[in-house]
């Protein structure tokens, strides 16, 4: 009887098959939010026998907040691709097998002449992977070498312009390049996103519904005198060109994920239970100028320096003002931050994005009279908010957070 | 650089960061952030952009002295001299 998946009915290949089918890492349609149930492949990035390695993109999929670039979370060679191209499917379907590189080693393990079952059919001695034709013999470095092997090149049909005719990389790449032109003819730019208005506003109102719904909210409210802040950003800004200044939101996001590192309970989410996360991801909402919002992810904030955050902001803001984002990027906030900068609201209550387990908001910086040691003055005051949900935390958890947020602001330089 | 011209460059740039938006509209009085819907980030972008194409710094306390059209035109035009 045939392996159902790999479709051999001879027995030992079907054994070694059936080993590296059940081995395999089933890349799977990623949900990239609360409000995703299904997205269009529009473009395969990758083909049957690449290799992939963690965070390469292997796909272009359209989801209501545009066409993103889809990343593998595995290191290992592209087995076999199971969607086609402008296949609409549901959030978890398998979409492609990645032969894990662990997996190599194992199969060939199986192969092993002491492994062999008793067998009386001929055996085919299949390779897990194509073989390389051997190297000897050809002038290449080791690095020309290793990457030709990577993208089943035969070294010996290039021609090498290193010293005495080795072969070096630029030359591999280059017939690399030469190659996949012709195996797949370039296709057009990617089409501008499809995400209209409308489809941008429906994910938010998924999003928005199901949090509403789902999380039982708590909210609470904190006034930050930020004049020490203020100063300080002015200062460092002084002294910058003006490619490099700062915007003051910097500091809210640094301070908000040093904060998260006391408070692990609010960097989490609720999956049966509350769970909390390794990594602190600071969802970072973006409003669009047609109306609606994406919140791409800052990750690992907590690590990054002000101007790290900065020149994240630099590429992240205008990439998601294009829905031009990566899924990592949609999928992956541990916490989200908005910040509805000056000339606006005093405080904004935000509401939780799912499975998300709170949302610090943060209004405009104003001049407002602020009572400090008996004395009242005029100074700049930020309005820090928390939205909590009251599953996963207590208010109580929430206040001793925004008052250490609001610690971390009267020391801006160690931020 | 005439007055007419710099508000082409200026007009140019608001349009880059903010395409959607109709900067030639502008009024001299108008504000020009709150009349484009222009956040911190984008004036920052567009403060970038003028830098690199005029060669003209605007350091933060001379923000008020930009705010509109007419301001920052003559805020430009003096620094060119």
């Amino acid at each position: 009887m045939p392996c159902l998946q790999c479709q051999t009915s001879n027995v030992q290949w079907q054994k070694v098959q059936c080993q590296k089918v059940k081995i395999m890492i089933e890349f799977k349609m990623p949900s990239l939010g609360a409000d995703m149930e299904d997205g269009t492949l529009r473009e395969w990035k990758v083909k049957p026998g690449d290799t992939v390695h963690r965070g390469d993109i292997i796909a272009d999929v359209e989801t209501m907040k545009g066409i993103i670039e889809i990343e593998v979370f595995d290191e290992g060679i592209v087995e076999k691709l199971l969607i086609k191209e402008d296949e609409k499917v549901p959030v978890g379907t398998v979409m492609a097998l990645i032969k894990p590189l662990a997996a190599e080693a194992e199969i060939k393990k199986e192969k092993l002449p002491e492994a062999k079952p008793v067998e009386i059919h001929p055996i085919e001695e299949k390779p897990a992977t194509p073989t390389m034709p051997a190297h000897e013999g050809v002038r290449a470095s080791p690095l020309a070498k290793r990457i030709a092997a990577e993208n089943h090149l035969d070294l010996s049909a290039i021609h090498g312009t290193g010293e005495g005719g080795a072969i070096t990389r630029e030359d591999v790449e280059k017939a690399i390049g030469e190659r996949d032109i012709k195996l797949k003819p370039r296709t057009p730019e990617t089409p501008a996103p499809a995400a209209s208005t409308e489809s941008i506003r429906m994910a938010v109102a998924a999003a928005m519904s199901k949090s509403n719904r789902e999380i039982p909210h708590y909210y609470l409210e904190i006034a930050i005198d930020v004049s020490k802040a203020m100063a300080w950003l002015t200062e460092a800004n002084r002294q910058r060109p003006v490619q490099k200044r700062l915007l003051p939101v910097v500091l809210l996001i640094k301070a908000v994920a040093k904060s998260l590192l006391e408070f692990p309970d609010l960097n989490a989410v609720w999956e049966n239970g509350l769970q909390q996360k390794k990594d602190i991801n600071i969802g970072f909402v973006v409003s669009l100028r047609t109306g609606g919002l994406v919140v791409p992810a800052i990750h690992h904030a907590d690590e990054k320096s002000l101007d790290e955050i900065m020149e994240t902001l630099n590429d992240l803001i205008p990439r998601a003002r294009a829905l031009k984002l990566r899924s990592s990027e949609l999928s992956e906030s541990t916490m989200t931050l908005t910040n509805l900068g000056d000339g606006g609201a005093d405080a904004v209550f935000g509401v939780i994005y799912p499975p998300q387990v709170a949302i610090v908001g943060f209004g405009g910086i104003a001049e407002q009279p602020f009572a400090e040691n008996g004395m009242v003055g005029v100074r700049p005051i930020l309005h820090a908010t928390l939205a909590g949900d009251h599953r996963a935390t207590d208010g109580l958890t929430g206040s001793r957070f925004l008052a250490t947020l609001k610690n971390h602001l009267q020391k801006p330089e160690t931020l | 650089m005439t007055e007419a011209d710099i508000k082409i460059v200026i007009f140019q740039l608001l349009k880059q960061i903010a395409p959607d938006t109709e900067p030639s509209m502008l009024l001299p009085g108008d504000n020009i952030r709150d009349t484009l819907g222009i956040d911190s980030f984008d004036a920052l972008q567009f403060l970038v952009a003028l830098d690199e194409k005029l060669g003209i710094e605007i350091p933060e306390q001379d923000y008020g002295k930009t705010a509109t059209l007419e301001q920052l035109v003559a805020y430009v035009q003096t620094r060119m001299k």
